[in-house]
Parts: structure tokens; sequence; C-alpha cells
């Protein structure tokens, strides 16, 4: 009898730590800093290991908002972002948001409460099958089925989202798992996934054969994507430019990896980039492509897409290879180390006068412009200049999808890398604001911009809370055009000018709003009010929210239309 | 053109959920799959066969599966020397009278009688899919009354006859 009683007490004094208990001291190791987040009935037990040993927790107002804003602290830490929520409901709301994480390849740890094992499968209480609704928007996905297994898993979803290309891991922790207690003293293992082993180190004779081409090209254009900031390959990139007078242009994710005044810069490519950039396209004869996917936004029609060009691709992801442009020289890699390679080959540089000259003249004939003549009121492009004017290109922007997003593209040129925040491959209204305060938490002495359209932001307004609860110095820019900009241009361009739904001229008074949550607010209708306010907005330390009226009939130039070619771009002269 | 591909994994709940819904998202089609345990604990393999347009869709078919962190190996086997085997069960309706030529007929596909009845004989049939074909034609003017397919499982054989060029991306 003793002997029995006293191995009970051993198996006692061992199974002192819960599911949870183990989740936050794993989160704990991982470094993790933040959480953001939203109670709820199966995350209860989680919810109550964090209150015993916290984490800093962000209480979003809606899931969504809690994502997009881990999105943002993604973005510009390169950390990968935190999300806790409950079963059903709560783990529905994170869809938007996973799968904007996935097109976007984000960093994403998220862990979503489950009803217990007992009775999954019974359409529980708030249950939903986020594992089969989530399978093709994550990068990978996990059920915990024992408790045991919880450390392993934390471990390999925080591997897996923030190695290779990056992406969101979501973790399905069932109630009574979280709340089982079992004994944890087990040694720590490494991670072993035998299939997943991300090339990053290039293979050199591919190295060789792009140095060859490169060396041989007359007209070599680098295109450079959001796997150059990733990588965290940025000077190298400028490096390699500079090394052989190489222009670069860039697609809308992978602004910033290049500074915005760097005299090689054609601006950014695609359905609303430059003439400069998209003529470049078409007239390159080696195009390198480093760590962008080929989005169809970015290309326009296929038929039509670089036709004079060999393409050269790196890429972390074999599988963007070949997907959209036939590649003659694929090189599986880091963006970074084959960067460094293809530095260290030191070929000979291709003379590019006479196309650098070309592309300088082409800078100079077709800027992105605008016209101001006989119009009142506020230009969207101009208060985007502004922007840029009072905060020299150092500010962290941040934007949802649509007229907004494509102006701070094209107006805002950054001086930094990882501070542009916005959604591009899923195009998602309402990112764009929670994004900021993710970004804000991520850099607290940086000044953080979020500029929003009037329509996106209503469509997660309700965070406004968290910067009241925090006092986040973040500022809100609406570009207010009453309207669904992009809807309402394609509706001008492409349906006659019936504007079917897409002007909502009722909307709040959004300067009360403001009031509503103890922050600031301010309306301005002319650039005067503009300048003033802006200026005396980005020297507070406070949030602030500017309600920026601007002309309501503005559109987006130059435009490819969805289906023509790069080479037929249409307003090229600002109208 | 179609293609039989063979995929090594790790054997968790909802991999085949994980491939086939792969498949289904990138608009694949699957003629036939068929899943199974291997000389390894904790692996499986499945054998299937899609459809594909073309090269292009084909070398992404192959990046996308490899890309699946439960998915350990991904071959392409269409085009090397290969055992390829599929069963059938095909239920022949059979009156007494044109029972012996049904078996004369059966014979040579050395197809074997798993259930009999007065007027039904279910054979058991197995081969590569085109011998699998060409017994179901030939027992169609009887009358099938039912018919049910394993799927191809296959594997490369151990000499080849000259290398297959990989997808050096791979």
């Amino acid at each position: 009898m003793g002997v029995n009683l006293q191995v009970r007490e051993e198996v006692k004094q061992q199974l002192t730590a819960s599911g949870a208990d183990v989740l936050i001291q794993s989160l704990k190791s991982q470094g993790v800093e933040i959480i953001f987040g939203y109670p709820g009935g199966a995350v209860l037990p989680i919810y109550d290991a964090l209150h015993k040993n916290p984490i800093r927790h962000i209480l979003a107002r809606h899931e969504q908002g809690a994502i997009h804003a881990a999105e943002g602290y993604a973005r510009v830490s390169g950390k990968p972002g935190v999300v806790l929520a409950t079963s059903g409901p709560g783990a529905t709301n994170l869809v938007t948001g996973i799968a904007d994480a996935m097109l976007d390849s984000l960093p994403l740890v998220i862990f979503t409460g489950q009803v217990a094992t007992s009775v999954i499968g019974t359409d529980a209480f708030q249950e939903a099958d986020i594992i089969g609704i989530t399978q093709p928007i994550t990068k990978h996905n996990y059920q915990v089925k024992k408790v045991a297994d919880l450390p392993r898993i934390i471990k390999e979803a925080f591997y897996i989202a923030s190695t290779g290309r990056p992406g969101p891991v979501l973790v399905d922790i069932p109630k009574n798992i979280a709340s089982e207690l079992f004994s944890s003293n087990k040694k720590e293992e490494a991670v072993h996934l035998p299939g997943y082993q991300p090339t990053t180190k290039p293979n050199f004779l591919q190295i060789q054969k792009a140095a060859q081409l490169l060396s041989q090209a007359k007209k070599p254009l680098i295109l450079a994507g959001a796997g150059i900031l990733a990588a965290k390959g940025t000077d190298e990139l400028k490096a390699f430019s500079e090394q052989h007078q190489i222009p670069i242009t860039n697609t809308l994710l992978g602004l910033g990896s290049i500074a915005g005044e760097y005299e090689l810069f054609l601006g950014m490519a695609g359905m609303h980039g430059t003439y400069t950039a998209n003529t470049a396209i078409c007239n390159c004869d080696v195009l390198l492509n480093i760590g962008a996917r080929f989005d169809d936004r970015l290309t326009g029609n296929l038929a039509h897409f670089a036709p004079n060009a060999q393409v050269i691709h790196i890429d972390i992801d074999p599988a963007e290879i070949g997907k959209n442009v036939p590649t003659a020289i694929p090189i599986v890699a880091d963006a970074k180390e084959a960067l460094l390679q293809l530095l260290n080959q030191s070929f000979e540089s291709p003379d590019t006068t006479d196309w650098l000259a070309k592309l300088s003249a082409d800078k100079m004939e077709y800027p992105l412009q605008y016209h101001v003549k006989g119009r009142e009121g506020i230009l969207p492009q101009q208060a985007v200049e502004l922007i840029h004017r009072l905060t020299e290109g150092n500010a962290v922007i941040t934007t949802d999808v649509g007229q907004h997003q494509m102006w701070a593209a094209q107006y805002y040129r950054f001086n930094n890398p990882h501070n542009w925040v916005t959604s591009g491959g899923l195009g998602t209204m309402g990112f764009g604001f929670p994004a900021a305060i993710g970004a804000q938490l991520a850099k607290p002495e940086e000044l953080v911009i979020s500029i929003v359209g009037d329509a996106g932001f209503q469509m997660t307004l309700q965070e406004l809370s968290l910067l009241q609860e925090l006092r986040l110095p973040v500022k809100v820019v609406i570009l207010n055009n009453q309207s669904l900009g992009m809807v309402r241009q394609w509706q001008e361009t492409f349906y006659e000018g019936r504007y079917s739904q897409s002007l909502i001229p009722v909307q709040p008074d959004f300067v009360k709003l403001a009031g509503a949550y103890d922050i600031k607010g301010y309306k301005v209708e002319t650039m005067e009010e503009a300048e003033a306010v802006f200026a005396a907005a980005f020297n507070s330390d406070e949030p602030v929210l500017i309600d920026c009226r601007v002309l309501q009939l503005e559109s987006v130039y130059p435009m490819v239309a969805p289906g023509k070619g790069l080479n037929e771009m249409i307003g090229v002269k600002g109208e | 053109m179609k293609r039989v591909i063979t995929t090594t994994v790790i054997n968790q709940s909802g991999v085949l959920n994980r491939v086939t819904g792969l498949l289904m998202k990138r608009q694949f089609n699957i003629e036939s799959i068929s899943v199974g345990h291997t000389e390894q604990p904790g692996i499986s393999k499945m054998t299937f066969m899609v459809n594909v347009e073309d090269k292009g869709k084909l070398e992404q078919l192959l990046k996308q599966l490899q890309k699946q962190i439960d998915v350990i190996k991904v071959n392409d086997i269409t085009d090397k020397a290969m055992v390829m085997r599929e069963l059938a069960l095909v239920k022949v309706v059979v009156s007494p009278a044109v029972r012996n030529e049904i078996f004369s007929m059966v014979e040579p596909f050395r197809a074997t009688v798993v259930d009999m009845s007065k007027n039904v004989i279910t054979f058991q049939v197995t081969g590569d899919p085109e011998k699998i074909e060409a017994f179901i034609d030939l027992m169609r003017p009887y009358g099938v009354k039912e018919l049910t397919r394993t799927g191809v499982s296959a594997f490369v054989r151990e000499t080849q006859k000259a290398q297959t060029p990989q997808l050096n991306i791979l």
C-alpha cells in the first residue's frame, strides 16, 4: 500500500500542467510578445492559463480585427503574428484574415478553440469544422488529438509558418485537451518534418547560367517582389542593381524593397503601374524576377507579357516557378541567398547605357500625373503626396484595397523596407485599419498612417476601441469619396457609367464617430486645411482620425484593362 | 493526357482530404485513387490516375503535391517500367443457358468466381485498367448488374529500361 501511495504522489507532482498552461509556456519559449485574440467558451481554459501566466494580449473587438492586426504586426516585424480565438463563430470570423495571409505569404500562427473531443462531429454548440474550412487557405493546419502532442505541434506550427515561403498555420485545440493535465517534463525534441524541407541555398549551376544570361543582356530588368522583403535581402538587391546597372521595378507587395527615390527604380508595374515600368517589361530582353509570383494584376494578359524576354525566376517556392510565365532559368532559393551568390559571381556587367537612357527619357515624358487645373477640392493623389512630403517617405503606411491603395502605392515613395502594409492578393476591404494597429504595436516609435477608403474603413471601424484603450498613436486618413471608388471606376469604364450600388452618400459623421471613441477627429475639404491638419496630426503622439474629403469621380491611371497586355495602358497622361 | 502518380504520405487523419482537396482547388481531374499502408509504419502510399492538359499543368500538379507538409515524396511513374494493378468486382446476369459460354470467355482473363446464385455470378478480375475495361466490355452484352473497382495501385519495376528524366526542379 505504502509503495502505491508513493507512486501516486509522484504522478500527481508531474501532472501539474494543463494543455493550456503548456500552450502559454510554449508561446513564451517561442518568444511571442503579443497575442491578438478574443475569448469565448471553448478557449476559457487557455484564457485562464493566460491570466495566470500573462503574455500581452490585444483584445480586438472582432476576430477579423484581431487577425488583420496580427498580419500588420507580422508584415513590419517579420515575426509570426499570433492569434487566439474561440471555436465556431470565433474561428470562422478569422477566415478572411487567414486567406489574406495565405495569398500574401505572411507568417501567422492561429490558435482556435474547439468543442471537446467527445462531441466533435455531433454539431455541438459553437462547433465548426475549422480544419476542413481552412485546409485550402493555410500553409498547414493541425487538430490536437492528444495533449502530449501539443508541445511538438506548437513548435512545428511556428517553424512551418516562419520558414520557407511564410504562411498561416492553424492549430485547433479541443477544450478538454486544453484542460487536461499531463506531464510535460518530456525532453525537447527537434522539429522533424520529412515532408517539409525548404530549399534556401540556390543551385550553383543555375546561378552561373543566370549570371551568363544577364551579362549578355542588352535590356535587363529586375522585378522585385515581396520575397526580397521576407528574406531581408534589400541591401543585396540594391548592391546587385548598382553593380551591374540593372533597373528595378516592383510588384505591389514588393514596394519598399528598393527606395522610391533610387535612380534605377522605375516605379511599380502592373495594372496601375507606371508607363516606364510596364513598357520596360514589354521591351526587356532578360527579366530577372526575384521573389514575385507573376500575379495576374502584375502581368496583365500573359500572351503579351514580356514577349521579348528570357525569364530568370528566383523563388523559395518551386510551385511558383513556371506557374504563369515560362521560365528559362528557374532558381529555387531564398532571395537573399540567391542575390549573395549572384553578387559573388562578379560577372561582366551588361552594357545598359542605351537602355537606361531610354528608360530615363520615359520617366521624364510619362511620370505619374493628375490634373488639378479647374478642379475644386482635394484630389486623392494630392492627399497622398502631401502625406509623403510631410513624412519624408519614412512612415509606415497601411491600406485596404482599391483606389486609395493604388494611389498610396503610386505616390508614397518609401525610403525604407517593411513599412508598406497592404492587402495584395486577396484584396481585403477592412484590412488596413486593424493592420495599422498591429504595425504600431510592432514599431511603437514609428509614425503609422492608415490610408483607407470610406467604405473599407466601415468594415472594421470597431477597432477604434483599441486606439481608445491603448492610446496607440495611429493616424487614420480616410480618403473619403463617398463611394466604392474602384468599383465605381470600373463601372464608369466598362459598364457605361451605371453606378450600381457603388455610391454611398449616406455615411456616419466620422468626426463624431472618432469623438465617441475619445479620439480626435477632423474633417478636411481643401488642401490648405489638409496641410495644417495632417502636419499637426503627424506630430501628435495621440491617435487621430481625419475625414479627408476627396473628389468623387477621380480615377486611377494609368490603367491596364483586365484581359489586356501591359502594352495597352490607358490614361498614361493622367486622364 | 493520363498520368499515374504515386505519393508517399504521412498517415495522419485528413491527409487524403488534403490531397484531394488540393486537386479540386487547382482544378485537376482524378480518375481513380487508391490509398493504403506501406511497409513502414505511419507511412501510406497513394496512387492516382489524373487527366492533365499539358506538361505545364503536370509540373504544377507535382509541385503542388510536393508542397503539402504531409506529403513526403511525389513520383510521376507513367513513363517508367511499372507494375499497375486494379481489382474489379463485376456482377453479371448469367442464365443457366449461357453459363458455359461465359466461363469460356472469362478464362483468358483469369477472373475468379467469388459469388454465385441462380442467375447472377460475381467475378473478381485483377490487372491493369485496360484489361479490366476489356473484361467489362465483354460482359456488358450479357447484362452487368453491378460493378465496383478499387482504383489503380502501382509500383515501378526494379529494372528500368533507361533513365527517365525527372523534373530537375524537384
